[in-house]
């Protein structure tokens, strides 16, 4: 039996146009194996959730450097619990500050990615922790 | 032939070279070339080059004594939180020796929300500065005199609606819209391929900048009307070559606008400027520099027929590659930096941008915007590269470097030509996938260690979380919106409407300039939200293509 490939959303919530990391990121994870959907720029997080319910998605991989991840990764993993995805692994990554990572952890965000990070780290990551 | 004896003992040199190479290997990803000599620019003709600095093709600079005269202008990005805040940063700037004013204005504010705009949750006053209407701007720029200060505007879609606050300002300040020193970015193409904050399509955003252009003709003509950007193309991955060929042909689509609505091209093109990325690579920067002067000229001259050397000069800032610091060992990122400013004088910038070497991390601190600064003005008064007018020319290996990226510029222009123009290729996703490519290969060096990436790849060590950095207060949301509310309240509520269904009428109309009416509606204390939501009405969205 042919394991099924795991099902990625990278998502960039908010107004934030930098997408280079997201990019790079959803190509790696394309290079190794994965299927995966870009939402494009400036998506709320209830466009988010409803992409990954649509999509039927395993992973939600977040982008965001505007500074606005502890207001806006959050909102991202109560909208999926709302539809009932508690089983999503979702990710975040950006210019995020060491001291914001607590936080974003006990708000349901499993790992966070800040710059420097491989992209083999990110596919490590998913495939140990996906479910 | 002294060149065909050069030519043998090159070829000597060479075979001696290849058949040590198994024994004394190269380090792996260099450029092919390992030695330029005068037979990599055989066909050199210093007049038709390079010429006299000042003068057609400007190669060597746009100004007789380059920095002789004097320095390039020392101006720092800054902006966050609120206006008070911010007007704080920028008199501690200008008491350190800033020159001049750059403002950084938060994501709403370039995209045309206000901050009580649900979509604005979170963002308000977070890469940036927050302005919602005339009253923002007021405060931003208090106790600062327009008339002396230059300012340079990051801002886009919305151009218009903050150069009309601009010129609002001042005229409270009793200063007059033709005294007005500055540049607005105005550069809408990048935007869609390569940096993400537009609003609306293509037509009415061209229409926008060629009113802007015949506005600030007449009424401001000290301003520069906009900043061809290529800094976000290279941030976003491109390569040098690509940087200066895909916003070389932006520029080409501006000139090509306004010349079909109508203006004379030396009539705006002395207004239109450059922005460049300083990376890491100090003599392929400089090279791209001197090579994007003359490629700017030839086609200011040659293709659009201008006549006025003003209009064939490409007058360029430069901000180092924010992209190029590591959040690894940030202490590091202050010789990167001091690297790239290097870079953007010997490649004879106009003004520069150093980056702060925490803003990997967040955005920067004030003792980490105050290094940065200091860099520039160590760079300026110690280094002395910017004693002589373009110290690298002649070098072989520069002319070469010069020449070869030049031709990399022409071939992508012609490519893009041949799709109809920028507008057409970006909106074919050709430029988008170009940059992505160059990204991807990038980071696929740095994760193989073909390209070493000093704290990051290579030289790691333990470090502790950095202390001290700069955060905004999520409150700043909040009072903006008590901001707005009490606005909405004051102000005569009829006389915005008045101003704004004036405006809305005019857009439907695309022979009508619409600054005039945009800065009625901006002195009548209309928002920028409200303004920009009239024209989302009239002119649309945009909506981007996503592809991967």
């Amino acid at each position: 039996m042919m394991e099924k490939r795991i099902r990625v959303l990278v998502a960039k919530p908010g107004l934030d146009g930098h997408d280079r990391g997201a990019k790079v990121v959803a190509r790696a994870l394309r290079d190794a194996g994965f299927e995966v959907i870009y939402t494009g720029l400036r998506q709320t997080p209830e466009l988010i959730a409803e992409a990954a319910l649509q999509e039927d998605v395993q992973v939600v991989a977040v982008s965001l450097l505007s500074g606005a991840h502890n207001t806006l990764f959050p909102k991202i993993v109560k909208q999926l619990a709302q539809k009932g995805l508690t089983d999503i692994l979702v990710i975040g990554g950006g210019v995020i500050p060491d001291s914001d990572i607590p936080g974003l952890k006990a708000a349901g965000i499993a790992e966070v990615f800040t710059p420097g990070a491989t992209t083999g780290s990110i596919v490590d990551f998913i495939k140990a922790n996906v479910k | 032939m002294a060149n065909e004896s050069l030519k043998a003992k090159k070829e000597e040199y060479s075979a001696k070279v290849e058949k040590s190479l198994a024994k004394n290997p190269e380090r792996i990803n260099l450029p092919p070339n390992r030695l330029y000599t005068p037979l990599d620019i055989a066909d050199f003709d210093y007049e038709k080059d390079l010429g006299f600095p000042g003068e057609y093709p400007f190669t060597r600079g746009v100004q007789p004594t380059m920095f002789r005269g004097r320095f390039w202008t020392m101006r720092q990005y800054a902006g966050f939180a609120t206006a008070e805040e911010s007007n704080k940063r920028y008199r501690y700037l200008l008491e350190q020796g800033q020159t001049g004013l750059s403002c950084a204005f938060d994501l709403p504010t370039q995209i045309g929300y206000d901050s009580d705009d649900p979509i604005s949750e979170g963002e308000v006053g977070k890469v940036g500065v927050a302005i919602d209407s005339l009253a923002d701007m007021e405060i931003l720029f208090d106790n600062i005199d327009l008339g002396k200060v230059s300012t340079s505007m990051t801002i886009n879609a919305p151009a218009a609606i903050l150069l009309a606050m601009y010129i609002a300002v001042a005229e409270k300040q009793g200063v007059k819209a033709d005294q007005l020193n500055g540049t607005i970015q105005n550069d809408i193409l990048k935007e869609y391929s390569a940096r993400g904050t537009y609003i609306f399509p293509p037509k009415p955003s061209m229409r926008l900048i060629t009113n802007i252009f015949a506005y600030c003709f007449e009424q401001v003509p000290l301003w520069n009307t906009i900043s061809i950007s290529g800094y976000h193309i290279r941030e976003a991955g491109s390569t040098a070559s690509q940087e200066i060929a895909f916003t070389i042909a932006d520029g080409i689509a501006y000139v090509d606008a306004a010349i079909k609505a109508g203006l004379n091209v030396d009539d705006f093109a002395g207004r239109l400027s450059f922005f460049w990325n300083a990376h890491n690579n100090v003599l392929e920067e400089a090279a791209k520099f001197r090579a994007s002067r003359r490629v700017w000229a030839k086609i200011m001259k040659e293709r659009f027929g201008a006549k006025s050397p003003k209009s064939w000069m490409l007058r360029v800032h430069t901000q180092t590659a924010g992209s190029m610091l590591t959040a690894q060992q940030p202490e590091n990122n202050v010789v990167r930096v001091a690297l790239q400013a290097a870079a953007a004088v010997l490649g004879g910038t106009q003004s520069l941008h150093t980056n702060s070497m925490d803003e990997a991390l967040a955005l920067p601190s004030e003792k980490a915007v105050r290094i940065a600064l200091r860099t520039q003005q160590i760079v300026a008064y110690e280094s002395g590269l910017a004693d002589v007018v373009d110290p690298l020319a002649g070098s072989y290996y520069i002319e070469g470097l010069t020449n070869q990226i030049e031709k990399e510029c022409w071939d992508y222009i012609n490519k893009i030509d041949e799709m109809g123009g920028a507008t057409a290729a970006i909106e074919k996703g050709y430029i988008q996938r170009e940059i992505q490519e160059s990204a991807y290969r990038w980071q696929m060096e740095v994760e193989t260690k073909k390209r070493i990436i000093v704290g990051v790849n290579q030289f790691q060590m333990e470090e502790k979380p950095v202390e001290g950095l700069l955060r905004v207060d999520a409150s700043v949301g909040e009072l903006q919106t008590k901001k707005l509310a009490k606005l909405r309240a004051e102000r005569d509520n009829k006389a915005v409407e008045a101003k704004l269904a004036a405006l809305s009428e005019a857009a439907k109309d695309e022979s009508v300039n619409l600054m005039p009416l945009i800065l009625d509606a901006v002195k009548a204390y209309a928002t920028l939200g409200e303004i920009c939501g009239v024209l989302r009405k009239i002119f649309g969205e945009y909506k981007a293509q996503v592809s991967l």
